[in-house]
């Protein structure tokens, strides 16, 4: 590696793609000597993950899946620069400013300010011999085409010629056949991209951003570059562009909003399976889920990040379908080998995981009784002094349990005839399970729903073939539903009358004016 | 087409890289040392050769499941395994014997001009065990007509990650540091792993089917020979070899306990 630090040329190009990409340009060149004040930032805000000698091995290390960056070598993911090479001193600002969605890597630009950001920059590159012995050069990108469907169309056609599905699946949810037994340069296990969820991309989801990372892959991981590819002829930059088109087409434009209440609406007939094209109706609600790490033991390594949730109802029952993307349907065994590599992985967080795959989960849950909120019961699957009423479907056997929760981990199924339906169904590693119960029930414990009240709705999701289980998983927050309410017939009349009233009083007032001007024309005449 | 598959699985070095009759020698030229431009290096005509066996059962190696790669598993007419321990009568193939230390101070090898190669044929490299030199180049083939990444992860090298998603694709990269020995994966079909020697010189050979090397070119003196299995480990040996002398450095390796 004896090129020769260099000229100005390719630090301009440096900073035109940079310019390009949009990103932040740091102060032309970060000096070695910051690195001295970048310790301090960093022993201080960094070092708790990335460890003291920046070898990834923090104390919260053990706990997370994305691992934290072990920095000694010189090898990161998220670069502009050619496979195998080391990042600019922009691609690591890049990271720090904006952080790595989908990870536990959060944002610095609010919290550091941009000295101190840059100095950091300095002391992560005096933890390797790389940053001094290479010379880091952005590739240049180059333009994208205008997108339209025909490139979209292509870039699936490209898609499949390159193989992406072999890890990323045909869906691209991250299913492929390889999926499960890939690993990053340490040995954890580590996920294909969803690429249906742009907003988890951990170099980010622009189009531009994507193809780069089909140019530069990501190092220390699977993801190869697919420089090689255009430079034997195979697909040429146009349809690597298309790619990058297609699998931005992937997901929703925005990043799904979060809102608070779901509405049911109000339907004649209820949808009869979770593929029935009754739901198409139904708005989607994105529920964001995260690791339950209150009730030991803790997860920090959750499959699932949020649920989509429907609901619909015909005045007696109320249907629920509940969607959530999950590469294996559980327990599978190729997955035996992903489930080793995270028990390995994991050994060192709150105990043991199971050694084998359980099924994937989910526990719908509410309160017994509608109440005010400090009746709420605790999010976490209620308490002994407040139970919460759940739902627990598991795959296999596939099954919905009702019953009484009182906290993680501590459920009494309800007795007697079950009252809920379900049906549940996984194609292309996604699940879509369908619960409906009528309003009332016959069982104390259990919740009655009624119409045009906000009732309080929870969600817990387990996959079973990475070691998640009754505890470990991901849970929401409190939700709540809202079952529209008939409209009332009055709704629809009282306007009618109130207008009719109002124009028969006007059009008194109207003609007893002018009759009372015709009489005094008539009285002046006479005089 | 079929046989010459199977040999290439069964004996991945002797045919590997597409050299018919290397067995006993390093990836460069045959028998004497890859290096051909040598430059500042004393010339010698000394050889180091020997054997290397095998004591004991080898554990089976594992069977591969290729289930999910029509076009690979079309290839073998018996389900294929992955070549860990090529034992054959009590000798031991893919081990890679390499001069340690010893050359004399100072001296400087050039790079040969001919690309070591590494092929991917029936979703397994040929060959598994072998050497470059640093800057050497190395030529990367895909033979089968399906996805693969190449992945290098070395230590004290730059890695890099490259895909090859058809056959009659070809990759070149090098390596700038010595580093004993660059691990290649392919994480598409996790079974596939090569591993490569990096060395500042050209001496160093693998073993062959019949467990034998031959180091050739060297000068006189005295030297650390290492042998390297990727499962059992390394051996050393000092010998010392004359002008135009041939000495023998045998090894032998045994299971893991």
């Amino acid at each position: 590696m004896m090129r020769r630090a260099t000229s100005r040329a390719p630090r301009m190009r440096t900073i035109v793609v940079v310019v390009l990409l949009g990103l932040p340009v740091p102060p032309a060149g970060i000096a070695a000597q910051q690195a001295p004040r970048g310790k301090e930032v960093y022993d201080k805000w960094c070092a708790g993950c990335h460890g003291d000698k920046g070898a990834g091995d923090g104390y919260g290390a053990r706990f997370m899946l994305p691992r934290p960056r072990d920095f000694t070598n010189g090898v990161f993911k998220i670069r502009t620069t050619a496979s195998g090479e080391i990042p600019t001193d922009a691609d690591l600002r890049h990271v720090i400013d904006g952080g790595m969605p989908g990870t536990a890597m959060p944002e610095w630009k609010t919290l550091l300010n941009e000295q101190q950001r840059n100095d950091v920059v300095a002391y992560i590159k005096s933890f390797s011999t790389f940053f001094s012995s290479t010379t880091a050069k952005a590739i240049d990108v180059g333009k994208a085409p205008g997108v339209s469907d025909a490139a979209i169309a292509d870039g699936r056609v490209i898609y499949k010629k390159l193989e992406c599905f072999k890890c990323h699946g045909e869906s691209a949810r991250g299913d492929g056949t390889s999926a499960p037994t890939l690993k990053d340069d340490w040995g954890h296990p580590i996920r294909a991209a969803d690429l249906t969820e742009s907003w988890k991309f951990r170099g980010g989801s622009t189009v531009e951003q994507i193809y780069t990372r089909l140019r530069t892959g990501l190092d220390g991981t699977p993801m190869p570059s697919f420089t090689d590819a255009l430079e034997n002829k195979l697909i040429t930059d146009e349809q690597l562009w298309h790619v990058a088109q297609y699998v931005r087409s992937l997901s929703p434009k925005e990043s799904p909003s979060v809102r608070e209440v779901v509405r049911a609406k109000l339907v004649t007939t209820l949808p009869a399976a979770p593929d029935d094209s009754t739901w198409n109706a139904a708005e989607r609600y994105w529920v964001p889920v995260v690791g339950q790490i209150v009730v030991k033991p803790r997860w920090f390594a959750p499959t699932v990040d949020g649920v989509w949730v429907q609901a619909l109802h015909d005045k007696q029952r109320l249907a629920l379908r509940v969607t959530w993307h999950d590469p294996s349907r559980s327990p599978a065994p190729p997955w035996d080998e992903w489930l080793g590599r995270v028990s390995q992985t994991m050994s060192d967080a709150d105990g043991a995981l199971p050694m084998q795959q359980g099924p994937d989960r989910l526990t719908v849950e509410f309160p017994q009784a509608l109440t005010d909120e400090s009746q709420r019961p605790y999010f976490l699957q209620g308490s002994t002094r407040l139970p919460a009423y759940a739902w627990r479907w598991s795959s296999t056997p596939d099954s919905v349990t009702e019953g009484t929760a009182t906290g993680f981990g501590h459920f009494t199924a309800r007795t007697g005839a079950a009252e809920v339906a379900h049906a549940a169904s996984f194609a292309g590693g996604e699940w879509s399970v369908q619960f409906s119960r009528a309003f009332g029930s016959t069982d104390a414990k259990a919740l009655s729903f009624v119409q045009g009240e906000a009732i309080p709705i929870g969600f817990f999701v387990a996959d079973g073939s990475s070691g998640e289980d009754e505890v470990r998983g991901s849970v929401s927050t409190w939700y709540a539903i809202y079952l529209d309410v008939p409209t009332p017939r009055r709704v629809y009349i009282a306007p009618v009358i109130s207008m009719l009233l109002t124009a028969g009083l006007g059009a008194t007032v109207v003609s007893r004016a002018q009759r009372r001007s015709r009489r005094a024309e008539l009285s002046q005449q006479e005089a | 087409m079929r046989s010459s598959i199977l040999c290439a699985v069964v004996f991945a070095v002797a045919c590997g890289g597409g050299q018919e009759k290397a067995p006993t020698t390093n990836v460069g030229n045959e028998p004497g040392p890859a290096g051909a431009n040598q430059t500042n290096t004393p010339a010698g005509n000394s050889k180091v050769s020997g054997r290397v066996s095998f004591t004991g059962t080898a554990p089976a190696n594992p069977t591969i499941d290729m289930s999910e790669e029509a076009a690979c598993k079309a290839k073998y007419s018996s389900p294929p395994t992955d070549p860990v321990y090529l034992v054959k009568d009590g000798r031991l193939a893919n081990v890679f014997v390499y001069v340690k230390s010893g050359l004399p101070a100072g001296a400087t090898y050039a790079a040969p001009e001919a690309p070591a190669k590494l092929d991917q044929n029936g979703c397994l490299y040929h060959p598994r065990v072998f050497g470059v030199m640093v800057g050497q180049k190395l030529e990367i083939d895909n033979s089968d007509p399906l996805l693969h990444n190449i992945k290098a992860v070395p230590a004290h090298n730059r890695g890099f990650n490259i895909s090859q998603p058809s056959a009659g694709m070809k990759t070149t990269r090098t390596f700038t540091t010595e580093e004993i020995m660059v691990p290649l994966q392919c994480n598409v079909h996790s079974w596939m792993h090569a591993f490569v020697g990096v060395l500042s010189h050209p001496y160093f050979a693998t073993t062959g089917e019949d467990g034998t090397f031959t180091i050739g070119g060297l000068p006189k003196g005295t030297y650390t020979i290492e042998a390297w299995h990727e499962k059992l480990g390394t051996q050393t040996a000092t010998v010392t070899v004359g002008d135009n002398e041939t000495k023998t450095a045998d090894f032998s390796f045994k299971p893991k306990a």
